[in-house]
């Protein structure tokens, strides 16, 4: 019966009005309160294999036919989520074999839909049912190696990870999307889930994170992905955005070898503002500072965002004001 | 590891406006219900019918189209062939399906209310029933499944539940936290909280906490905290950069993307816009970069638009689109769009619902530039 399956394309299909033993069951058209006045031109098959789980649906018929049945209709629609939640309901009735279903899921997914909803909740459904975790690390790799941001299946991933614990390997796993694409944003999303549900951002693993991504930065520097996951783990940082000196001293070293990323300035102005609003008179991370990059960001190296950086630079400016006058007003 | 870029048209045409209407005239009839596109789209039904029906009014057209006798021979007009399929797809539970005999979710009774809001018919259906069926799917942790059978949690669901809680002027009297004994209701603080945790390092919100951010989830979001006044729990300066990184300049078109390193798409020129507004950063988009995208994806021989240059169009991105335009004062022909509910503003003013309806006022004359 499983290899049957894979042939399923290649033998012709009966119709179901034409089938002996439906012989029984009185398809219900589609009832849209229209009354057709041109030719019915969408396929036969399709038409025909609705008709007849309507009538399932109506009848509440919970047989291994109308198993059968589910099994066509989702083939045909597979975004027809009440053909799921009736296959599910059948599923239960019939006591079937879940090992089964998750064969015949798993080739929709990586085959045919892997992009939609459904798919994906009915897998997760089927996995809570059997409390079996083993497979779907190997299924969501086998759908991410052929789409590497999928969205199904790295939430699909976060899911089992976290609910049956198995964060082991994952930022090995990581690691080699982010060596095929450096600017996947989901794999970098996904390193800060792990961190997150495993040792958190301690001391020692926020300088391992650094480092690794500055040595990230270092082979690409306009990768929007590796400078928001700096600022997400510098966010653990105690002592703030502007005061780790692997940082500060690396994005000095870039801004003098004439490198001009927006990312890399828009860091620099964030630190300028948190020096600020300290009251810090610092000689580097200061108001001039942020001002001149806000001006050059506007005019010439992020033009198209000219408005965030003019309204940055007016922010920074009254956080100067603020302090200068709270400074006036102690004295 | 070379960047993906679309497809750029030489010329990018005027905002085609009638032939926007044909389309979405053609698309909304019912003989058009005999397509095989039409009948294998049965299961988002509903909403189809949402996008067609807005797109109709923001461009004018929706009260001629209505009163136009269906398949052009039968004695019902088009408002009543809708509003009898919508009746169709109301359940015993409450909820309404994307079509008939198809169950009850969330996505599909948050269309159902705003086509009967715009179609002032709200009083056909059990509005506090409707309001229960929403109730029932809160969870403990303050999200909202898609329906009550299978659970499937996703923040959207948070937004639909919000926004058809307000259409049905229900919000306050459905909020355990003002009426702590009555028998049905939801926690809106428990819903906020929820939504709260789905925001990531990025300042961008996802399905679920730990999600990647994505321009979708964060209009739901950025919904329910406007909807709920709870937006000053959140660093919007931070969120909203995020969005406005979502622009790829290129040329002169600068369309917008869903999440980083991602294609742009029109639809995300919606989600990203309408969340802007939301924030009061809408003037942080280049304009006319963004305007000259969703001019390039109009179809200049059937009318419509599509998610990018030189695609097919649908109801889906041609309401988006020109949703998109309108909030970007590109589009006076159109009336105005609510950015929070996608529904025309006047629509949404007539919605009785005192406990909100100052701040998102407040909220559109900030946002008036």
């Amino acid at each position: 019966m499983a290899e049957s399956s894979s042939d399923e394309s290649e033998t012709t299909f009966q119709l179901y009005k034409d089938r002996k033993e439906w012989k029984d069951v009185v398809p219900v058209p589609q009832d849209d309160g229209e009354q057709p006045i041109v030719a019915i031109d969408y396929t036969e098959q399709f038409k025909d294999v609705f008709d007849y789980f309507r009538a399932v649906l109506q009848s509440g018929e919970k047989s291994e036919r109308a198993l059968e049945l589910t099994k066509d209709a989702a083939a045909l629609n597979p975004a027809n989520y009440t053909v799921w939640q009736y296959r599910r309901e059948i599923l239960k009735a019939l006591n079937k074999d879940l090992n089964e279903e998750m064969d015949f899921i798993e080739k929709i997914i990586v085959y045919n839909q892997p992009k939609n909803y459904q798919v994906w909740h009915h897998r997760k459904v089927i996995v809570e049912w059997l409390q079996e975790a083993s497979k779907e690390k190997y299924l969501t790799e086998t759908v991410l190696a052929k789409d590497a941001k999928n969205y199904h299946a790295w939430q699909h991933r976060q899911w089992i990870i976290k609910t049956f614990n198995l964060y082991e390997g994952e930022l090995e796993y990581i690691d080699s999307l982010i060596s095929d694409d450096i600017r996947n944003n989901s794999a970098w999303n996904q390193r800060y889930f792990v961190v997150m549900g495993t040792t958190g951002f301690t001391e020692e693993v926020l300088d391992r994170e650094i480092d690794y991504t500055l040595s990230s930065i270092k082979v690409v520097t306009e990768n929007e992905s590796a400078w928001n996951y700096l600022r997400g783990v510098l966010l653990h940082d105690k002592c703030g955005l502007s005061r780790n000196k692997k940082v500060t001293d690396f994005c000095q070293d870039l801004y003098n070898s004439g490198n001009r990323s927006p990312f890399l300035l828009a860091l620099i102005v964030d630190m300028c503002s948190e020096q600020v609003s300290q009251g810090n008179k610092d000689p580097l991370y200061n108001l001039e500072m942020a001002k001149t990059l806000c001006k050059e960001l506007a005019e010439k190296y992020d033009t198209v965002r000219a408005k965030y950086w003019e309204y940055i630079a007016e922010t920074v400016d009254k956080k100067s004001n603020k302090e200068d006058s709270q400074v006036d007003a102690e004295q | 590891m070379e960047k993906k870029d679309i497809f750029y048209p030489d010329t990018v045409p005027i905002l085609l406006y009638n032939k926007h209407i044909e389309y979405l005239k053609h698309v909304s009839c019912s003989s058009y219900g005999n397509s095989y596109d039409f009948k294998s789209t049965e299961s988002i039904r509903m909403s189809g019918i949402y996008w067609c029906l807005t797109a109709l009014d923001i461009t004018h057209s929706l009260k001629e189209f209505l009163q136009k006798p269906a398949n052009n021979s039968d004695s019902i007009s088009e408002e009543e062939r809708i509003v009898n399929f919508l009746l169709q797809c109301y359940n015993p539970d409450g909820g309404f399906g994307a079509a008939v005999g198809h169950d009850s979710h969330m996505l599909y009774t948050l269309s159902a209310v705003q086509i009967l809001v715009l179609l002032r018919k709200l009083d056909l259906v059990d509005k506090h029933k409707i309001a229960r069926f929403i109730s029932t799917l809160q969870q403990v942790d303050g999200s909202f499944a898609g329906d009550n059978k299978y659970s499937e949690i996703d923040s959207r669901f948070s937004f639909c539940a919000i926004a058809c809680l307000y259409l049905l002027s229900l919000l306050d009297a459905f909020d355990l936290q003002k009426h702590p004994s009555s028998p049905f209701g939801i926690d809106t603080n428990k819903a906020v909280d929820f939504v709260l945790k789905c925001q990531n390092f990025d300042g961008g919100f996802g399905t679920v906490p730990g999600s990647e951010s994505h321009a979708g989830q964060v209009y739901c979001c950025i919904g329910v905290l406007t909807i709920t006044r709870a937006l000053h729990k959140i660093d919007t300066d931070l969120l909203a950069w995020w969005l406005c990184e979502r622009q790829l300049p290129s040329g002169r078109l600068g369309g917008l993307n869903g999440r980083p390193e991602k294609l742009p798409d029109v639809c995300y020129c919606w989600w990203v816009l309408s969340s802007l507004k939301m924030l009061g950063r809408l003037h942080w988009i280049n304009k006319e970069a963004l305007i000259f995208y969703i001019r390039a994806c109009q179809d200049p021989e059937t009318g419509g638009i599509s998610d990018r240059p030189g695609d097919c169009c649908d109801p889906f991105h041609t309401l988006f689109g020109l949703a998109g335009l309108q909030l970007l004062g590109a589009a006076s022909e159109l009336q105005e769009i609510n950015a929070v509910f996608c529904l025309p503003q006047y629509v949404v003013d007539a919605i009785e619902e005192d406990c909100c309806l100052d701040q998102l006022r407040a909220h559109r004359d900030k946002n008036a530039k």
